[in-house]
């Protein structure tokens, strides 16, 4: 078991398959010390190319090379990954349909201090809203390090979704992670809570606090938003009669809304609750004043299990 | 560095197909009844060279050798010019161009080029991105060992965008020597002439302080883009060739007008349009 935040785990994948499979490249926006690609470059440098502050230039040069055979790796802050490329993503990777892996790290409002500028909390909204594009948030280092060797075996383009907050650990290595699948980390009743990234944290955190008053939910980390496993969520919908979803991404387009759009196109309706940023631009401060201040904390899932449950009961 | 030249009658003939092209290129525009006959015409004659003049080696029979020399064409609109030269090429029969934008196009002989279609490598239709995937495509030849060239058309309203200029640092910083960008410099833009959106001038100038091997030439004089296509590659640089070209070129009412930009042709115009061009 490794704590640590996702991005290290990418950042160890990347060398790993380094090692592996010679048709991984790895292109970063001058970056590479905070995306982690670093490491990678160092111990393959003709394998590795830093385009510089240029991220529509990186994500075309990344389409170029997929074009070749190559499994591209296009990496840097996801507020410049997408919002500067989003144009370069449309055509040259999805529309193109070339194997284009694109690496967004310091997501969600969890970035803290760099201020809103920094924390994209629309990036889930961007790539799920695109044509042939899959996308993927994992749940800690393990999970990050198993996504990322997954993606360059899977063939055509993908988002990975990172973050640079240090996680605790949720998973050996005993752990397999499978595209499209998501996992129950806890099996409790009445109430279940899918969660993504470093809400399951806080979703943890919030059940050890209502283990006192007996109330135990179960708990989904859905670490593929897309292709979104909806046989799962349907199950434990049903099963458990109340629903929460739980990211640190903007409230339209995210985990929320594709767990709600399962829910509606397979007729059920029960009680169901987003926790995730309430429309709005956060501001600078630590992570965790943040999430108390915006509704992510732990306190605030705990809240949102207690209202659920009275919903679904009154 | 000295290119190549060409005895005249082979000249010629490639002229001969340059003329052949910009007909059935306008045809089928007008069958269309929307498209880009403007800047498909200023970019005939390069075409014309790079596909039939000897300069780039392809297999249409094997479109996904990967020893193929690569084309690109970033200016996506001139689409029905792309799609004559990879019929006449070899690459799909010149019939399937009778799809060209219609719905349920066989070979996704879309508006913008897609690579659906046998020959074409990246889709197109945003400006400013061909030069950043091309160079993309030739680090993919560097790191496999490989001899391909590629080649990439770019237009010159395009070069008003800023990616272009990204693109354009990058390959001289990985010393790309294998790729050629051709900058079809016809003057004129949708709206407007080039030069009254944004000045490109002094252009040559502008590619060699961002460190290119740079040429300009007479696009439409088929020696002279001969010649320059065929010039060996620099010891450490990317090459760029400004080719000065006319926007309608062969076609009088259509040259150096804006308004031919995005327009399909009448039934007289196109008429009028083809014996000028016979």
């Amino acid at each position: 078991m490794k704590d640590g935040a996702t991005r290290d785990g990418y950042g160890v994948a990347l060398v790993e398959l380094g090692a592996s499979n010679p048709d991984v490249v790895v292109l970063d926006s001058g970056v590479s010390d905070s995306s982690r690609t670093k490491p990678f470059g160092q111990k393959y440098p003709e394998r590795f190319f830093n385009m510089g502050i240029s991220e529509g230039d990186m994500v075309c040069t990344a389409a170029g090379l997929a074009t070749t055979g190559k499994i591209p790796f296009a990496t840097t802050f996801a507020c410049f990954l997408l919002g500067r490329s989003m144009d370069q993503i449309l055509v040259s990777v999805a529309y193109s349909n070339t194997n284009v892996k694109l690496a967004g790290t310091h997501t969600g409002i969890a970035v803290g201090e760099d201020g809103p500028s920094a924390q994209m909390i629309v990036d889930i909204a961007y790539t799920r809203a695109i044509p042939n594009m899959i996308v993927i948030q994992p749940g800690d280092w393990e999970e990050a390090r198993q996504a990322t060797h997954a993606l360059a075996n899977y063939k055509g383009p993908a988002y990975l979704r990172l973050g640079r907050a240090k996680l605790k650990a949720l998973y050996d290595k005993s752990h397999k992670f499978e595209i499209g699948k998501g996992h129950v980390l806890k099996k409790g009743r009445d109430v279940v809570i899918f969660a993504t990234g470093c809400l399951l944290q806080e979703s943890l955190k919030a059940m050890e606090d209502l283990q006192n008053e007996n109330i135990s939910p179960t708990l989904v980390n859905i670490s593929t938003i897309k292709p979104i496993d909806s046989a799962l969520i349907v199950k434990l919908a049903q099963e458990h009669g109340a629903v929460i979803t739980a990211e640190d991404h903007n409230k339209f387009g995210g985990l929320g809304d594709a767990v709600g759009d399962v829910l509606l196109e397979n007729n059920i309706h029960v009680p169901f609750k987003k926790i995730a940023v309430k429309d709005q631009f956060a501001e600078t401060g630590t992570a965790a004043q943040l999430f108390e201040k915006y509704g992510l904390s732990a306190n605030h899932v705990a809240k949102a299990v207690k209202e659920i449950l009275q919903q679904k009961n009154s | 560095m000295e290119g190549a030249t060409k005895a005249p009658e082979e000249i010629s003939k490639l002229v001969n197909i340059a003329r052949e092209i910009r007909r059935t290129s306008l045809r089928t525009i007008h069958r269309a009844g929307s498209g880009h006959p403007g800047g498909s015409l200023s970019a005939a004659d390069i075409l014309t060279d790079l596909f039939f003049g000897g300069v780039m080696k392809y297999d249409p029979q094997n479109p996904n050798d990967p020893d193929r020399d690569r084309f690109l064409l970033s200016k996506g609109h001139a689409s029905a010019l792309y799609f004559t030269i990879l019929a006449k090429a070899g690459f799909f029969p010149e019939k399937e161009l009778e799809s060209y934008r219609k719905i349920n196009s066989p070979l996704f002989l879309s508006g913008h080029a897609h690579p659906k279609t046998p020959g074409v490598e990246i889709a197109s239709g945003s400006l400013g991105q061909g030069l950043s995937v091309a160079h993309g495509i030739a680090l993919g030849a560097r790191l496999d060992n490989r001899n391909y060239k590629v080649f990439v058309v770019l237009g010159d309203g395009e070069l008003q965008e800023g990616q272009i200029w990204e693109a354009a640092m990058s390959a001289v910083k990985f010393k790309s020597t294998n790729l050629t960008a051709i900058v079809d410099f016809n003057k004129v833009c949708q709206d407007n002439l080039t030069k009254d959106l944004k000045d490109l001038e002094p252009l040559e100038d502008k590619w060699r302080a961002f460190g290119w091997d740079t040429y300009r030439i007479d696009g439409h004089n088929m020696q002279e883009i001969h010649h320059t296509l065929k010039i060996p590659p620099h010891a450490e640089k990317p090459r760029v060739i400004i080719a000065d070209t006319i926007k309608g070129k062969g076609v009088s009412f259509m040259e150096g007008q804006p308004g031919w930009h995005g327009v399909a042709p009448s039934d007289e115009e196109l008429a009028k349009a083809l014996k000028e061009l016979e």
